[in-house]
């Protein structure tokens, strides 16, 4: 139909190509630092005998959720170590960890400055739309190039996949917060940091917990996806049940990821609704 | 009676090009005529008034009317278009951002909202003294105001309870504690009972003039509800289109209507017409009669805690007015003697009304009658009753058991 062809692909990879050259230390560095995040949660609990990391998500999930969440991952984790992927777990688990703190780190400010900012929230939204609806697979790919195969591009994946959510569901908690609200700390003369602080944010808490858990339910998922380019954990177990067709061995990795998104979202849940807490 | 809120041809304009839209009103254009000409929403239009220190001042319109949009320019919640608002001599125009901050804290007890806005994360103490922290007042003293106020209205116990835990009524009672706990003079109410069911309505009303009695704040009240302006107004602004149609008290504003709209307005109160001074009067609590010495009625005053006294002769014809402080001054100057004469300048022609006067025209007696409470006759001028101003405007109001002396029957009914 066109006599010639718009490369996008071209500019796509020429623009990689020129991150990765000019910018090949930042990126070495930033990959030592994930490196280190990951490992050290990793580490720290491997270090735990199995059953007292056991007993303190149990504890947590328990205090968060109930008694019946609580006892339900007793079970799903004796279960867990009792087929042999303990180890998967808790490398999937700190990968995890690492991705959410990183959407954290990033995702909270980006959020409430869009709800104070018109501007820059009509700017990323098309981003986060972008970002969410763009096939997971799609991220490993520069993901790799700009950090190699293993576990570091699998956190990135899983950070820009993961990122959505909390953007859009912090500013979204905090535009609700109800117009009187905000009146009121003005009209007590609040700053602009006091208003933020003590009316914005905890007001939005509860949505933007929702957000934490939607991000964190996000990452669990594409850590599996993650595997493809050697994240590690269960999504290896996964893979490795698909490529030699074992369904016995694929099924028990994804139980145990059913169990650990189960564990974190009811967690993560309680969170939002711990309103006299706050 | 000092000036503590003047504005002055003040306006604001929501949209893009509020000067066009200033133009377009000068022109004489309507507020619809500039939304759709301009596409701009006029929200108050060259207001002007004055609120006295330590008043009840009520703005009362219909929703779209402007009050609440004129509420909020008073502490710039709401950046004014044009015009000035003078607080405490204090162009608060003209104030920077920061200025204009510290101005909040020490003038203005915050603003008690419809929807009560207090926090839900926070205990009743901890929004109570959400002002003071605010302003950084450390956390023992700004505790120990939060406890006084709380329990000024009424709150007591309830201190770490949680606002979805209280009924509205109560939630709006933390509204006002919060107010109240800062320390400023101007007292901010934006339709603040009108979520509130009717009965609880009444009661926060009563509950507000009895603590205005001790607080002395000055108060600005919205309401889209007449009775309730005409309730709690030391005087009332109503407003329609973004304008003032007519400021004055109570009874200015029934007997005396400045426009058509007001008069609509006040039309559906209008007892005025079928209720008569009979109907809306009270017993005498007691008469002096001539021959009474002049310790014998300042006894009598002092019983009922009277102002003043009527007197009659002995078969209830009205002889005359006698005032309290007039009484005891010349009490005090004949003090050494037994028997103390009356003097005739003591007894002053009462404003009298016939039983049977509709109430519109007992309300011009009253308003041109200088001594005290207006007392009713009948057609042998026999002493019948008594009118107090109160017992005017709770009729006028509708209430039902009208003729008892208003704030007294106040004061009984918040006490139970």
């Amino acid at each position: 139909m066109f006599p010639f062809r718009i490369p996008i692909k071209d500019w796509i990879s020429a623009a990689v190509d020129y991150l990765v050259s000019e910018l090949g230390p930042l990126f070495d560095g930033f990959s030592a630092f994930i490196f280190f995040l990951v490992n050290s949660f990793k580490d720290g609990m491997l270090f735990l005998h199995p059953l007292i990391l056991i007993a303190l998500i149990a504890f947590t999930t328990w205090r968060m959720a109930g008694w019946q969440i609580g006892l339900f991952s007793v079970l799903g984790l004796l279960i867990t170590e009792n087929i042999g992927l303990w180890v998967s777990f808790v490398e999937t688990l700190s990968l995890v960890l690492t991705a959410e703190i990183l959407v954290m780190i990033v995702g909270l400010p980006l959020g409430i400055y869009a709800a104070r900012n018109d501007r820059f929230n009509s700017l990323i939204r098309p981003l986060l739309d972008f970002m969410q609806t763009m096939p997971a697979f799609v991220y490993l790919i520069p993901a790799v190039m700009f950090f190699g195969l293993g576990l570091v591009p699998g956190v990135v994946a899983t950070f820009v996949f993961a990122l959505p959510p909390l953007i859009r569901l912090t500013n979204l908690g905090i535009r609700q917060v109800p117009g009187e609200l905000t009146e009121a700390a003005d009209a007590f003369g609040a700053t602009n940091m006091q208003k933020l602080f003590k009316v914005q944010i905890p007001v939005a808490k509860p949505t933007i917990m929702a957000g934490v858990n939607q991000s964190i339910m996000l990452g669990l998922s594409m850590v599996v996806i993650a595997a493809m380019i050697g994240a590690g954990g269960l999504g290896t177990n996964v893979l490795r049940g698909i490529q030699r067709l074992q369904v016995g061995e694929g099924f028990e990795a994804g139980l145990v990821v059913v169990i650990m998104a189960i564990i974190l979202d009811r967690i993560t849940a309680g969170l939002g609704k711990q309103k006299k807490a706050g | 009676m000092k000036e503590k809120i003047v504005v002055k041809s003040l306006s604001k304009i929501f949209g893009r090009n509020p000067q066009k839209a200033i133009e377009a009103l000068r022109e004489g254009k309507s507020k619809a005529q500039i939304l759709k000409e301009h596409r701009q929403v006029v929200g108050v239009d060259n207001v002007s008034f004055t609120v006295y220190e330590k008043e009840i001042f009520v703005l009362m319109g219909l929703s779209g009317s402007g009050k609440s949009t004129l509420e909020r320019l008073l502490n710039r919640l709401h950046e004014p278009t044009s015009g000035q608002i003078i607080i405490d001599g204090t162009d608060i125009t003209k104030l920077g951002q920061k200025e204009l901050r510290e101005f909040r804290r020490s003038h203005f007890c915050g603003m008690v909202f419809q929807n009560f806005a207090i926090l839900p994360h926070r205990t009743v103490l901890e929004n109570v003294e959400f002002g003071l922290e605010l302003q950084g007042v450390e956390k023992e003293k700004r505790r120990k105001e939060a406890r006084k106020v709380i329990k000024q209205v009424g709150l007591e116990g309830n201190e770490e309870s949680y606002p979805s835990e209280l009924s509205g009524g109560m939630q709006q009672r933390v509204g006002l504690a919060r107010g109240l706990a800062v320390d400023a003079s101007i007292l901010l109410m934006d339709e603040a009972f009108s979520a509130l069911d009717p009965l609880i309505r009444r009661q926060m009303q009563d509950e507000l003039l009895e603590l205005q009695d001790k607080m002395k704040k000055t108060i600005v009240f919205v309401t889209h509800d007449l009775d309730e302006a005409f309730r709690l107004g030391d005087r009332i602004a109503i407003m329609k289109d973004g304008r003032i149609e007519q400021t004055g008290t109570a009874e200015e504003i029934i007997s005396n209507p400045a426009s058509d709209y007001v008069r609509a307005f006040v039309e559906d109160m209008n007892r005025a017409a079928v209720l008569t001074a009979g109907n809306i009067m009270e017993a005498p609590k007691e008469r002096a009669f001539f021959g009474d010495g002049p310790r014998t009625i300042f006894r009598k005053i002092r019983r009922n805690n009277l102002t003043g006294i009527f007197v009659t002769d002995t078969k209830r014809e009205l002889k005359g007015y006698i005032r309290v402080s007039e009484l005891v001054e010349h009490i005090n100057r004949h003090k050494d003697k037994e028997s103390i004469p009356m003097e005739k300048g003591l007894f002053h022609e009462p404003g009298r009304v016939h039983k049977d006067m509709p109430l519109n025209e007992v309300i011009n007696a009253y308003n041109e009658n200088q001594y005290g409470p207006l007392a009713v006759v009948d057609d042998k001028d026999r002493l019948e009753g008594v009118i107090v101003r109160g017992a005017i405007i709770s009729a006028l109001a509708g209430e039902d058991d009208s003729g008892k002396e208003a704030p007294a029957r106040l004061k009984e009914e918040s006490k139970k």
